[in-house]
């Protein structure tokens, strides 16, 4: 019963990490761009909605309504100020700057919080949990976090495929120049990617702060998760990163239920042997 | 390719420089001096320079992959870590000497490299990068697992392996920092033999055209595959020499992404990627800028951070890049040049 339980939390934990995961899989699949500041955006949210509850005693996901839509505007301007100057054929200007922009945001953050670690207090949500079958319950908190990662990822499904911007945004991934020739303006395509993306961080730090513990230092593990998750689903498809960042949460518990040092180890094991055997991931839509 | 009119008297082709040929003793002049370090520099002042010494070997691998090979990687202190460990197995378990130890680091590292390179060759651009970060992170947590090597605490280096480096602490000092200096020097003029060789040919025809070079014959994957064996090599020597200094080991101090790799990254960015000379330069900015802001704390970090980002974006080739064009310089030059003036103008001689 023990494992069926670890594994069922693994599953819970995979909504997590595909939050994590698809503002990454959505910024590769339109622009080819992979943020090594990807963790930190989202430790950044995680501290703006402890800014937020502490300073208003607001409930943490009532901080949503705010940060999601300030990270929003924020990566929009990232995009059309800094990040879309490095883009192009030569790969080292986006992984550099992104890198660069990593380590300033966790020191930065560590000056303005210190490097304790701190935890979004949800009252009755944080411990509540229904019984299943005996020997196995399921908390409603990491219940609703997969209930919401679904969701996103239906919603974005919906944007892409009913509406003009998910139009313009699909073409873009299919063929850059050819959109550019059309009249589109890819440099607002690109920055409306990373707003979406962005909005998207915003959830997976107040939902990651609501779950466990955080300090300005593990911004680089959360992006090797989320890249990881992206890897495992498929380059491009949104459902598919879903389903890596279960596989990868699964991984992670069954690790941890054989020794508790064995948890993140897991999840890297299962990643290698994924691009061992299957580079492409398990169901990719475009091309790397 | 078939049009002989170069040949005609006065075109040559050449690699020298005249700052080169003006550079060359001084340089030689210059390795003298610092081999001589022990007899006039103090013991802080070694430290440093050993400390200086690895990490220009560290950006010097850093770069002749990124700069040269195309491959941007995030995990290069996956073999810092693995030297390092090489280091206390060796010398612990196995009763090899501490120098001969330093040498089994690269050869483990390099070998441990086969397989880790076949693995992330399969992953492209950005997600080799990441996916080597990855790797290290594997390692390290492997070896946080090794209760023989002090789990996740660490371990010392014994007092027995220590005392059997060299008579004496100034002796054992004095060999640490020859060796540092032997590799710094060793790397930076293997590289440059490397560039300058066939196999550097290849590597500029697959950085300028990958298809085009596969077609006259250049094995790309191969060739990039062993520059990453190399860079591992010396990489996992330079682990040993890091950890042979430092007598202690710990998984999170061996494969410590910001010591061994951004640190590092940083060197190159600031200094010039693609070239021979940039990494030198910006190990010595690196150094110098963390002699004023030694107090800053994280605003230290922040700050190279910042600098970094503003080099890639605005100066791309950064402080070298910008010297050498300007300038038209190149102390330690790879390209061949082709000296046309004469030819076209018998009277004037100059260069470009």
């Amino acid at each position: 019963m023990e494992w069926i339980n670890a594994i069922v939390q693994g599953v819970l934990l995979g909504g997590l990490y595909a939050l994590f995961a698809t503002g990454l899989s959505l910024m590769f699949g339109v622009m080819r761009f992979v943020n090594i500041a990807h963790g930190d955006f989202i430790i950044i949210a995680a501290f703006a909605a402890f800014t937020l509850t502490s300073l208003t005693g607001m409930h943490p996901l009532a901080t949503l309504i705010v940060v999601a839509p300030v990270l929003a505007l924020a990566g929009y301007a990232n995009q059309r100020l800094i990040l879309n100057r490095t883009l192009g054929k030569d790969i080292l200007p986006p992984l550099l700057v992104t890198f660069g922009m990593s380590v300033v945001l966790q020191n930065l953050m560590l000056e303005a919080f210190t490097a304790d670690s701190r935890r979004l207090q949800s009252g009755a949500l944080e411990t509540a949990s229904f019984q299943v079958i005996d020997g196995l319950s399921i908390g409603v908190l990491p219940l609703l976090v997969f209930l919401v990662a679904v969701a996103v990822i239906w919603s974005l499904q919906r944007v892409f495929y009913g509406t003009g911007v998910g139009r313009l945004l699909r073409a873009t991934s299919d063929d850059q120049t050819t959109v550019k020739l059309m009249g589109a303006n890819n440099a607002h395509i690109f920055a409306i990617a990373t707003a979406i993306a962005s909005f998207v961080v915003a959830i997976a730090g107040v939902f990651l702060a609501m779950r466990t513990n955080f300090d300005p230092s593990i911004g680089p593990a959360r992006l090797l998760f989320a890249f990881e998750a992206v890897i495992i689903g498929g380059l491009g498809n949104l459902w598919g990163t879903l389903a890596g960042g279960i596989l990868l949460g699964v991984a992670q518990n069954i690790g941890a239920q054989i020794d508790p040092g064995f948890q993140v180890l897991f999840g890297h094991l299962v990643f290698l042997a994924i691009i061992a055997v299957r580079p492409e991931g398990l169901f990719p839509r475009i091309k790397a | 390719m078939t049009d002989m009119s170069v040949e005609k008297p006065g075109a040559s082709v050449s690699r020298a420089t005249r700052e080169s040929k003006i550079a060359l003793p001084i340089l030689i002049v210059l390795v003298v001096f610092l081999a001589a370090a022990p007899w006039w520099a103090g013991r802080a002042d070694m430290r440093l320079m050993v400390e200086i010494f690895y990490y220009l070997v560290l950006a010097q691998m850093w770069n002749l992959l990124a700069g040269y090979a195309g491959l941007v990687s995030i995990g290069q202190q996956a073999y810092v870590g693995i030297g390092g460990y090489m280091l206390f197995i060796g010398t612990v378990f196995l009763g090899v000497h501490p120098l001969a130890a330093v040498i089994v680091a690269g050869v483990a590292a390099a070998i441990l490299a086969l397989p880790s390179g076949a693995l992330l060759f399969r992953l492209r651009g950005p997600y080799f990068a990441i996916g080597a970060w990855v790797l290290a992170e594997t390692f390290r947590l492997i070896f946080a697992q090794v209760s023989a090597l002090g789990g996740g605490s660490g371990m010392s280096l014994p007092t027995d392996i220590v005392r059997s480096i060299a008579d004496g602490r100034s002796a054992r000092e004095a060999v640490v920092y020859w060796t540092a200096l032997g590799l710094a020097v060793g790397s930076v003029v293997a590289v440059y033999y490397l560039l300058r060789s066939r196999f550097g040919l290849a590597l500029t025809a697959i950085r300028d055209n990958e298809e085009a070079s596969g077609s006259l014959g250049v094995n790309a994957w191969m060739t990039k595959f062993s520059i990453y064996i190399i860079a591992a090599f010396v990489t996992g020597m330079t682990g040993a020499l890091i950890f042979l200094q430092k007598l202690r080991i710990s998984p999170d101090a061996a494969f410590s992404v910001n010591d061994w790799t951004a640190f590092v990254i940083f060197m190159v960015v600031i200094g010039g990627i693609g070239t021979i000379e940039g990494p030198i330069i910006g190990v010595i900015v690196f150094f110098v800028l963390r002699e004023f802001a030694a107090d800053w704390g994280s605003w230290y970090l922040i700050l190279l951070g910042t600098v970094a980002i503003v080099v890639m974006l605005k100066a791309p080739k950064g402080v070298w890049g910008y010297v050498a064009e300007r300038w038209g310089l190149s102390i330690l030059p790879v390209a061949r040049r082709l000296d046309l003036n004469s030819v076209l103008d018998p009277s004037r001689k100059s260069r470009h």
